[in-house]
């Protein structure tokens, strides 16, 4: 039989409120959903799997040509595919607003958001795991380097989203799709923005289970006990 | 973890877990392109995305830009539907036929259609599949065969109609009266080849190109929405760009 007050010593950390609702709805809803985005789009990308106007010249891409394996793909065929991405594009973008509405509203975004005086301190994140320094850096809810990839990965979204429009719409909105650099490379750049995506979510993964296993129920279910602070 | 928030807190995550687990089978299992569960639903959808491209986002005037004929693509892919190229056995008795809901049927031969006012331009073409590639155009504005025409009050739409079996497109009329929608006989300073629809193809750099209807023999309005190809496939119906 475990003595309460035993238990109390091995684990005097208290269970803190760290995600609220809207971050858990958005976070995980965007998982389901930018998968079937992703699925989808390989699919269609099988259609012209290169970049560049007929007859060329191409963008240099090692997928030149490739045909995703078939669990990979949803839609069956292009129109299905292109039915799939088109409806999930708006859950996709509703869930987006909805999330970066309430970073907004609610200041949280003074916790993610990545600016210069973040720096220093991402150089010395960088250090301790190279093994360079012995100490973790004091950090609040997240550290340098977590705020740099947040921040990047929400700005990688918005890219997602404005490439997606620049190649459905290369008449009516020209000046979005002229911003990209054109068709074929709006085509290049919503390619390979999944890519990133893909890296990104690999080392999210990795580094929830090896630094913050605590992490994981926090982003379930909203309750924290972990190592690290839950506030700035 | 012994305590009864602690086993709260496994039994949502359990249900959190299950209900993604649950959704990706549901994709899983429905991979095709939705299945008769989901596929009606998707089709609804791409209504909704039809309706916004029509109303929301399609400009009845900002016209496409052009290029100059130097930028034009040494190749621009074709296809017809019918097992072999689609040829008229006999080309002069060759009619547009322009019915349906107007109150001045036509009959337009080739001539008479080249002697209406003529628009040319160079433009990007942009396939459903991805790909792209520029050419140029010489033909009729439609807008110039509606004043000719005149449809009733009750015309919103027109069914393009062709000899290469049953394909055909369905426009609504802001999209063919769009200055940049025309009637094309011919191509890079060229008469329409048969590989692109000769002897009259429909063309526009507002609509990717399974919407611009090859080896056309008519043009009706109508009150109704036409189907079309590949529209009734489950492709998007304005495909709009």
């Amino acid at each position: 039989m475990t003595q309460p007050i035993a238990t109390n010593e091995q684990n005097p950390r208290p269970l803190v409120r760290r995600h609220h609702w809207i971050v858990r709805l958005t976070h995980w809803a965007t998982v389901i959903v930018l998968a079937g985005m992703i699925a989808s789009g390989l699919q269609i990308y099988e259609a012209y799997a290169r970049f560049g106007n007929r007859g060329g010249p191409y963008f240099v891409s090692p997928f030149d040509g490739t045909q995703f394996p078939h669990w990979s793909r949803l839609g069956g065929w292009l129109a299905g595919a292109l039915n799939w991405h088109f409806a999930l594009a708006w859950p996709l973008t509703a869930f987006g607003l909805l999330y970066l509405g309430y970073l907004v509203r609610s200041g949280e975004w003074r916790a993610l958001l990545f600016r210069p005086r973040d720096v220093p301190g991402a150089i010395e994140m960088t250090k301790y795991y190279l093994h360079l320094r012995r100490e973790h850096p004091p950090q609040g809810k997240h550290n340098p380097l977590q705020k740099l990839a947040y921040t990047g990965v929400i700005g990688l979204g918005a890219l997602a989203v404005l490439t997606g429009f620049a190649i459905y719409k290369p008449t009516q909105l020209a000046w979005l799709t002229a911003l990209f650099g054109g068709f074929q490379a709006a085509r290049f750049w919503h390619f390979w923005i999944v890519w990133i995506f893909v890296g990104f979510t690999i080392m999210h993964v990795i580094l929830v289970f090896a630094v913050d296993p605590a992490s994981l129920r926090a982003m379930l279910t909203g309750s924290y006990r972990g190592r690290f602070p839950s506030h700035e | 973890m012994s305590d009864a928030t602690s086993h709260e807190v496994d039994r949502r995550t359990f249900l959190g877990l299950g209900v993604a687990a649950g959704a990706g089978a549901l994709v899983a299992a429905c991979g095709w392109d939705g299945g008769s569960l989901v596929r009606p639903g998707l089709w609804s959808i791409s209504r909704v995305n039809d309706w916004v491209g029509e109303n929301i986002l399609f400009s009845p005037t900002r016209l496409a830009r052009s290029y100059p004929p130097s930028e034009r693509s040494a190749a621009l892919p074709s296809y017809f539907i019918s097992s072999t190229m689609p040829m008229l056995r006999d080309p002069a008795a060759w009619r547009l036929r322009v019915d349906g809901l107007v109150e001045q049927p036509l009959e337009l031969a080739i001539d008479d259609l080249m002697r209406m006012p003529r628009v040319s331009y160079t433009v990007k073409h942009h396939c459903v599949e991805g790909w792209s590639a520029i050419a140029s155009w010489h033909g009729v504005p439609v807008s110039a065969i509606v004043q000719r025409c005149r449809p009733t009050k009750a015309a919103r739409y027109i069914s393009f109609a062709s000899f290469d079996a049953d394909y055909s497109n369905g426009w609504d009329m802001a999209s063919a009266m769009h200055p940049q929608t025309i009637l094309a006989y011919g191509m890079n300073d060229n008469p329409l080849p048969a590989s692109h629809g000769a002897p009259l193809r429909l063309y526009s750099p507002t609509k990717l190109g399974y919407k611009l209807t090859k080896y056309l023999v008519s043009m009706t309005f109508t009150d109704q929405r036409p189907g079309g190809y590949w529209e009734d496939q489950g492709y998007p119906w304005f495909a709009g760009i």
